[in-house]
């Protein structure tokens, strides 16, 4: 069995052949449900593995799978958020929620006549990650913590099978930040969903991960790989523990070196 | 709520103060009526004429809404072809800069020798001297689209048509909107430049005949018949902004 996200020694090029190689000799291999986190120095081409994953580019050289297919167009089964939360200022939470739906098929030829059984579906979303009642609020009416809660739904409302998290909460304070890891812990746990959490916080990325990738300095390719066999269900406790903490270390190892 | 009041009150204390400085200005440095009428006589003028102006007015009026209009539909296709591909803003853009530095009173006559004084030449000089800011007011509000959001789309497999639709029309409106303030009173201007160059109607051309026959007084009527247009065109456009837009207006400074 191949796994669910695979990038076998991928090389990517921004500007035509000769321009700068963003990753070079790529290869990560993510299992279905798996927790994946990718770390590396800043530029280190973490973004253009999103974007390869998810068929927004196509490698210069090397192979990308994702659910046993060649990845020849957009994925279409990936959700995705950002570091800012990119909600639409003209629609309401619950209506940027929908967004992806008026999109995506099937849901894109059904949302017009079955508009109810979406509203209740994004309304159980939110509740779920505690924006219970904010739907009807524009997404400048609420804090950066809860935009960021939304844009999560909005990567998740579609269902996907893989979910694409590129720094999601580089731009929040550390606690809010802790919450929202908790958000994504629970998420992953009640849907087995993959996920790839490109990050450059190596206590979130250990946390979160069953796995972390170190990535090397620009042109991009994986360093170490490191299992984190902390038990789950996690508690945010655990990273005051010996164990986080030398992982963590570990991970910062690595990290120096690659930024040498 | 003494600070509303204020808000509200001011325009009309500032125009009232301006019309009785003018006033006293003329009284005191006895300021001859043919080089500088006081309001007064403009006053009395505008209802010794009120038959003319009015008449003049309503064709000024709907010359410039014609080309307003002409304006508004062909600037916001223009801009959506520039802002959708950017091979047609490459091509198209050098051109509409060169057309916009081209005064437009240096059109005019090209137009009459095409359609003859009156009507089409002045519709056709608002349209042309309107349009330029609704172009690049659009495209910019499509240019400005965050990539991250796009990426969202495109990864779900949208169109670019679908990306239009939901994010790139949407967000230009404000821009559009916004436009359309300034566009309007161009189209004013061009309306009022190509009827005193070449029509036997309209403000432009009452303003030329009272200048020819020296009736100072009714020359600053009409002048005051097209600053009151003016802002009432403007507010028209200000309050369709507001509507229709009021999302992106939520800072302190949108109170415009």
């Amino acid at each position: 069995m191949t796994a669910f996200v695979a990038l076998d020694d991928v090389s990517h090029v921004y500007g035509g052949a000769g321009g700068t190689l963003a990753v070079d000799g790529l290869s990560i291999h993510v299992n279905r449900g798996e927790f994946a986190a990718v770390v590396g120095p800043s530029g280190c081409g973490k973004s253009t593995l999103m974007k390869l994953a998810t068929g927004l580019q196509f490698p210069f050289k090397g192979k990308v799978q994702v659910a046993g297919s060649l990845v020849s167009q957009p994925v279409k089964i990936a959700g995705m958020a950002f570091q800012a939360p990119t909600l639409l200022p003209w629609r309401t939470t619950l209506d940027n929620l929908l967004l992806p739906l008026e999109i995506v098929e099937p849901h894109r030829s059904r949302i017009r006549r079955h508009k109810a059984e979406y509203v209740v579906r994004a309304e159980a979303l939110l509740a779920s990650v505690g924006l219970d009642g904010q739907g009807d609020k524009y997404p400048w009416q609420l804090s950066g913590g809860m935009q960021q809660r939304a844009s999560l739904c909005r990567a998740l409302i579609h269902e996907p099978d893989l979910l694409m998290l590129d720094e999601p909460f580089g731009a929040l304070d550390a606690f809010t930040r802790e919450e929202l890891w908790c958000v994504i812990r629970n998420l992953h746990a009640i849907r087995k969903i993959t996920v790839v959490l490109v990050t450059h916080d190596l206590r979130e990325a250990v946390f979160l991960a069953d796995r972390v990738f170190v990535m090397s300095a620009r042109p991009g390719r994986v360093l170490a790989e490191r299992v984190v066999d902390l038990q789950r269900p996690r508690d945010l406790e655990v990273t005051y523990t010996p164990h986080f903490i030398d992982i963590v270390h570990e991970l910062r190892a690595h990290i120096m070196q690659a930024r040498q | 709520m003494k600070g509303s009041l204020a808000v509200k009150l001011a325009p009309w204390i500032a125009t009232i103060a301006l019309f009785a400085f003018w006033e006293a200005a003329c009284r005191i440095f006895n300021i001859p009526p043919f080089f500088l009428p006081p309001p007064s006589l403009v006053a009395k003028s505008f209802v010794e004429f009120w038959p003319a102006i009015y008449r003049n007015s309503l064709f000024t009026l709907s010359t410039t809404a014609i080309g307003f209009a002409m304006a508004v539909g062909f600037g916001l296709l223009l801009g959506l072809a520039v802002g959708w591909s950017r091979a047609i803003y490459a091509g198209v853009y050098p051109l509409m800069i060169g057309f916009n530095a081209i005064p437009k009173v240096a059109v005019v006559p090209i137009l009459v020798l095409w359609f003859g004084i009156g009507f089409i030449p002045a519709v056709l000089t608002a349209f042309l001297i309107s349009f330029f800011p609704i172009v690049v007011n659009v495209a910019t509000g499509l240019a400005t689209i965050e990539p991250e959001l796009e990426d969202v789309l495109k990864a779900l497999g949208a169109s670019k048509l679908d990306i239009m639709r939901k994010v790139g029309i949407p967000r230009s409106l404000p821009y559009f909107f916004g436009s359309l303030k300034i566009a309007i009173t161009l189209a004013f201007v061009g309306s009022v430049i190509s009827e005193s160059v070449a029509s036997n109607t309209g403000i432009g051309n009452l303003m030329l005949q009272a200048q020819a026959q020296f009736q100072v007084p009714l020359i600053f009527a009409g002048l005051i018949a097209l600053a009151v247009e003016g802002i009432a065109m403007y507010a028209l456009m200000a309050w369709l902004e507001t509507r229709m837009t009021g999302w992106a207006q939520r800072s302190g400074f949108a109170q415009a």
